[in-house]
């Protein structure tokens, strides 16, 4: 079994202007933070990002790499509208491309069985087709079971994401990534639409000891979907990452003040997304906390 | 009688009848109101955590540290599955709404640059065509029952009909309660129609705070309110009175 484990700077290496980067986790739950920073840190710039979002795509808007976002919704959870993506929307300096959220499962799906699209009814007369003018509708080849002609379905396209991002509780060196929380939420499908898959997490442990903290059933990323795998101990901080951490709502709270004060986000982006390495950053988060 | 608890009553009552579904309120009072009727005359809905499990038990808002007979175990991805099985009767929050129930919780304001972004489409195109939604209105104003809607994120009765069958089969706008009353769309072209006004409410107060026309029946019935026993189960459910602070008297 090949040894995959990488440094944040080999990741950087792999990213590219104009990139399709999928994100991993849900809202402000289990992101890939330390490689969203890592992202920062490149400088590439006209990226798409293709996620549930979170604080990814308002972070990636606020430092103007952010040219297009495809997603689900954008929340912190705890703050129901990402107010960073509030401002990039409101002033119109970011593309975006809303679907259905069960809608936008079947586009990740889709590119993971490389299969066109998944047809269903979400979005049938409401606004999802009018906001979005690439959407097509497609009718089914087969009759209504009472005998009518076929129903048209919406066809919701599968996402070309180019390289996605994951966090993960564990993961072995060879690429098995494993989590202990509540929910996968659809890592794994993340990992299989895109080209390539970078996967951080908590704690890069022996193949063996995967079993001692949670059940197969937590082995839900195997190895053949990642490319690389960066150890990153609280790598999904500020957002949660269960059962290791909680979310950080303080910080969260400090974080979402920024989208209203110039002066604030230039701080925070020079002293937390521009910090050199994860290692500076959980450094900076140590002393704001100290601080408090 | 506090208004709040009056419209958790009411709230409940939206889910009286229901066997086999997954009850997904979403919202404070919603939330109450569902686990409300769960644990009294709709035993057999299921309910989340609001995180990934279904518990049989009523569960306090917003603890994450009580107790929870857990049965089954419902992923988001679950949960999709479960909004396109039918299995489901969701209740939405409504920035607006009109009088064919069309919903809008995505912006305010054109699409592509919004005066107001609001939480987005979300989940409601999915629901609507799938399965039962009641919504949910704590602030019954012009600005919430419009005339029209900016955006539309769940589609009305109007939207349906031009739909036309099979799609708009699985479409079923059940309730709207709001802070006033309860309003239905049992009326031959399913516009709005008021069910009943919350004790305390004149019918001109509905009146002037809606901007369209709603159906007014002859006799117009008074909102029930809850019981002894349903009051103590909310308090169980919302200690902290939380109702309170989204209904104020």
């Amino acid at each position: 079994m090949a040894d995959k484990v990488i440094t944040e700077e080999d990741f950087i290496s792999e990213l590219e202007s104009g990139m399709t980067i999928g994100v991993g986790g849900w809202g402000s739950r289990r992101k890939p933070m330390s490689l969203v920073r890592a992202i920062i840190r490149s400088g590439v710039t006209d990226l798409t990002i293709v996620s549930y979002g979170g604080p990814e795509i308002g972070i990636l808007s606020a430092t103007k790499q952010l040219k297009k976002a495809v997603y689900g919704f954008v929340s912190l959870d705890s703050i129901p509208l990402e107010p960073h993506f509030r401002v990039a929307r409101q002033s119109g300096t970011i593309e975006a491309v809303e679907f259905d959220e069960g809608a936008f499962y079947l586009g990740l799906l889709a590119a993971s069985h490389r299969v066109p699209f998944y047809p269903t009814r979400a979005g049938l007369g409401s606004d999802m087709l009018a906001m979005n003018s690439e959407l097509r509708t497609i009718v089914s080849p087969y009759p209504e079971p009472g005998g009518g002609e076929g129903e048209t379905l919406v066809a919701i396209p599968a996402f070309d994401i180019d390289l996605s991002i994951i966090h993960m509780n564990r993961a072995d060196a060879g690429g098995n990534g494993q989590f202990l929380g509540p929910d996968l939420y659809f890592d794994d499908l993340f990992a299989m639409a895109a080209k390539r898959t970078f996967m951080s997490c908590e704690k890069v442990i022996p193949t063996e000891n995967f079993l001692n903290e949670g059940s197969v059933h937590t082995l839900k990323i195997p190895r053949i979907f990642v490319d690389g795998v960066i150890e990153a101990p609280m790598g999904a901080h500020f957002t949660e990452c269960l059962p290791d951490y909680s979310r950080d709502e303080a910080f969260q709270k400090m974080y979402a003040a920024t989208a209203a004060d110039k002066e604030l986000w230039d701080i925070f982006n020079e002293k937390y997304l521009q910090a050199g390495s994860h290692e500076e950053y959980l450094a900076a988060v140590n002393s704001w906390e100290q601080g408090l | 009688m506090m208004r709040a608890d009056i419209c958790v009553a009411a709230i409940a009552d939206c889910f009286r009848g229901e066997t086999d579904i997954l009850c997904n309120p979403i919202g404070i009072s919603p939330i109450i109101g569902g686990r409300l009727a769960k644990a009294t005359f709709s035993p057999d809905v299921v309910m989340t955590d609001a995180v990934s499990v279904l518990a049989t038990n009523p569960l306090p808002l917003n603890d994450p540290d009580a107790e929870r007979t857990v049965e089954s175990y419902v992923p988001y991805r679950t949960i999709f599955d479960i909004v396109w099985s039918g299995r489901r009767h969701v209740m939405m929050g409504a920035t607006q709404i009109d009088q064919y129930g069309n919903q809008n919780i995505a912006a305010i304001g054109d699409y592509k640059k919004p005066k107001a972004q609001l939480l987005g489409l979300r989940g409601s195109p999915g629901n609507l065509i799938n399965h039962r939604t009641s919504y949910w209105v704590p602030k019954h104003s012009q600005r919430s029952f419009v005339s029209e809607v900016d955006i539309v994120s769940g589609p009305g009765y109007d939207r349906m009909r031009a739909l036309g069958q099979p799609g708009n089969r699985f479409h079923d706008v059940h309730r709207v309660v709001s802070n006033l009353g309860v309003f239905d769309f049992e009326t031959p072209e399913n516009r709005m129609r008021i069910r009943s006004i919350h004790p305390g409410v004149e019918m001109s107060e509905v009146i002037e705070n809606t901007s369209f026309d709603l159906v007014i029946p002859t006799e117009v019935d008074q909102t029930r309110v809850p019981n002894e026993e349903e009051l103590r189960i909310m308090e169980i459910i919302d200690p902290t009175g939380m109702r309170y602070q989204e209904v104020p008297e």
